[in-house]
């Protein structure tokens, strides 16, 4: 098994509150949905809007996410699957593509 | 290289690739392998003939050579991300003798190879030099030069498909039938744009750009003999060689293209043009239900335009019917007007500049020459010179290719001998 970040992409601020109810639903369901194609959530964080974000770029500090774009980190999971097919099927699943996107991304092991 | 290794190579590269990459689950050191069992191949079969099964020889070579590398590599290899092998038909890890069959029905390895390179996770530019080098064997300064783009572009570009496949593990593996029609079209959109890169070289180095239409070829004529049943494999060979059956009158000695009611028909390949045919009309048969796609439409057309006696005497009216198949296939403006060009043909000029004049609202057509062109034709059948005038002065506009405006320039109606 390889373990991928699923970096969760919404509409800026990715306020957690403006979350549409079912959305919101379906991310505590997305846990079991990957057990039952064969996957492993092994963590998922949500995050605080990106107007709470704080960004350092060499020495300056400055207020806001590191990239300001139309759509921002809005929480990030960790997915055991079996190959980049597997964890593609699971991510297509995750509520955050609805509105968003959502990045795949296999995590260093060194 | 000598002729019988040398034909080897372009026959069955793909095949020893393939199978050694189940040994290694390395693309680079199986390529590594594969490379070296050709070059064993160049001492050994002057020396003692050609094997029986040249294939069979080449992959037992390589895989052998792979086992002795990763026996005495094995501590170092240990951290090299393997490339991801389904755990379901690991066991069938034994390749059959013939190239074409595997006994136990599983896909062939060659298949996992073009999807694993075709992966939708891969850029296009990605997808199509692995397809080029990994499949069709060809060297990275020669992928290079056909893109027109610098070797260490191309190397870097390569490495990074590879690194990317592993690292993110991109199974070597055929799709489920679920995913197969999408992956299977990011397959096929690779060949046909490789064929077309060959096909529409103006300029250039001319001939590596003949080589890739031969390429693409090859990898059609193989894509169809693997996945025998998938009407728009069957499509997608149909339409190369259809293309191919008419190459030779493309262009007329100034090396203007020539449009299809100028060209010699009688050097049309009649033998690709009849196997082309042949194709298109098994696959309509056995796509059963399901809708022609993209491909096999287009092959459709190819087919009726190159049996046609000539220009005026072709089917038009069933022209017609399979571009709008084809517009519910595949959606494009430039698909609406070239069947605008055919129904000018089938129902009259009227009728085609209707559908001409709503497409000029499309604003993905702006800028595009060939449509203030085809509605400069119309005009001009319905004799309204000076409208069909202005539009040939829009579409000179449009177009910096000199034969181009050399044709377009002729059309005006001060230069028609009726003006």
């Amino acid at each position: 098994m390889t373990q991928y970040a699923i970096l969760l992409f919404t509409p800026a601020p990715a306020d957690p509150a403006d979350l549409p109810p079912a959305e919101l639903q379906a991310h505590f369901a997305h846990a079991e949905e990957a057990e039952r194609l064969g996957g492993r959530i092994v963590a998922g964080y949500g995050l605080q809007p990106s107007t709470t974000a704080t960004a350092v770029r060499g020495d300056t500090v400055t207020d806001g996410p590191f990239i300001e774009a139309k759509e921002v980190v809005a929480g990030f999971y960790i997915l055991e699957a079996r190959d980049l097919d597997h964890a593609l099927e699971i991510a297509r699943r995750n509520p955050a593509t609805w509105r968003g996107g959502v990045e795949i991304r296999p995590l260093f092991e060194g | 290289m000598s002729g019988d290794v040398e034909d080897a190579y372009r026959a069955h590269w793909a095949y020893v690739l393939a199978a050694t990459v189940r040994v290694t689950r390395d693309l680079d050191l199986a390529e590594e392998c594969a490379q070296e069992a050709f070059a064993q191949a160049l001492v050994v079969w002057p020396r003692d003939g050609l094997p029986q099964q040249p294939a069979a020889w080449l992959v037992t070579v390589a895989k052998r050579r792979a086992v002795d590398v990763l026996r005495r590599e094995q501590t170092l290899r240990a951290k090299l991300p393997l490339l991801a092998l389904p755990a379901d038909d690991s066991d069938k890890s034994d390749i059959s003798e013939k190239p074409d069959h595997r006994p136990d029905g599983s896909p062939d390895d060659r298949l996992r190879l073009v999807f694993t390179c075709c992966h939708p996770a891969l850029a296009r530019d990605a997808q199509v030099a692995l397809t080029l080098r990994l499949v069709c064997g060809v060297a990275t300064p020669d992928v290079a030069r056909a893109f027109l783009v610098s070797e260490a572009t191309m190397a870097a570009r390569v490495t990074r498909a590879k690194k990317k496949i592993a690292a993110a593990r991109i199974p070597f593996r055929v799709p489920r039938a679920s995913e197969l029609p999408e992956r299977l079209d990011a397959v096929l959109s690779v060949v046909h744009l490789l064929y077309t890169s060959g096909h529409t070289a103006a300029s250039g180095p001319e001939l590596l750009r003949a080589d890739l239409t031969g390429r693409a070829v090859h990898l059609a004529r193989m894509l169809h003999r693997l996945m025998p049943d998938e009407p728009e494999a069957a499509g997608l060979l149909a339409l190369v060689l259809l293309l191919d059956a008419r190459k030779e009158t493309r262009t007329g000695p100034d090396g203007r293209l020539l449009r299809l009611d100028e060209q010699d028909r009688t050097r049309w390949d009649r033998a690709l043009i009849e196997e082309g045919r042949d194709l298109v009309l098994r696959a309509l048969r056995y796509r059963g239900a399901r809708p022609a796609g993209r491909y096999l439409l287009q092959a459709a057309i190819a087919a009726l335009h190159a049996e046609a006696p000539s220009f005026a005497e072709t089917d038009w009216r069933q022209i017609v019917e399979l571009y709008d198949g084809l517009r519910a296939a595949w959606p494009s403006p430039v698909v609406d007007l070239n069947r605008a060009v055919a129904l000018s043909m089938a129902d009259g000029p009227e009728a085609a500049l209707r559908e001409v004049e709503r497409l000029e609202g499309d604003p993905r057509l702006a800028g595009y020459h060939y449509l203030p062109a085809v509605k400069a034709d119309l005009l001009d059948r319905l004799g309204r010179a000076a409208a069909a005038d202005e539009a040939f002065r829009a579409a000179l506009a449009l177009t910096a290719n000199e034969a181009e405006r050399e044709y377009l320039h002729g059309r005006l109606s001060r230069h028609r001998p009726d003006a």
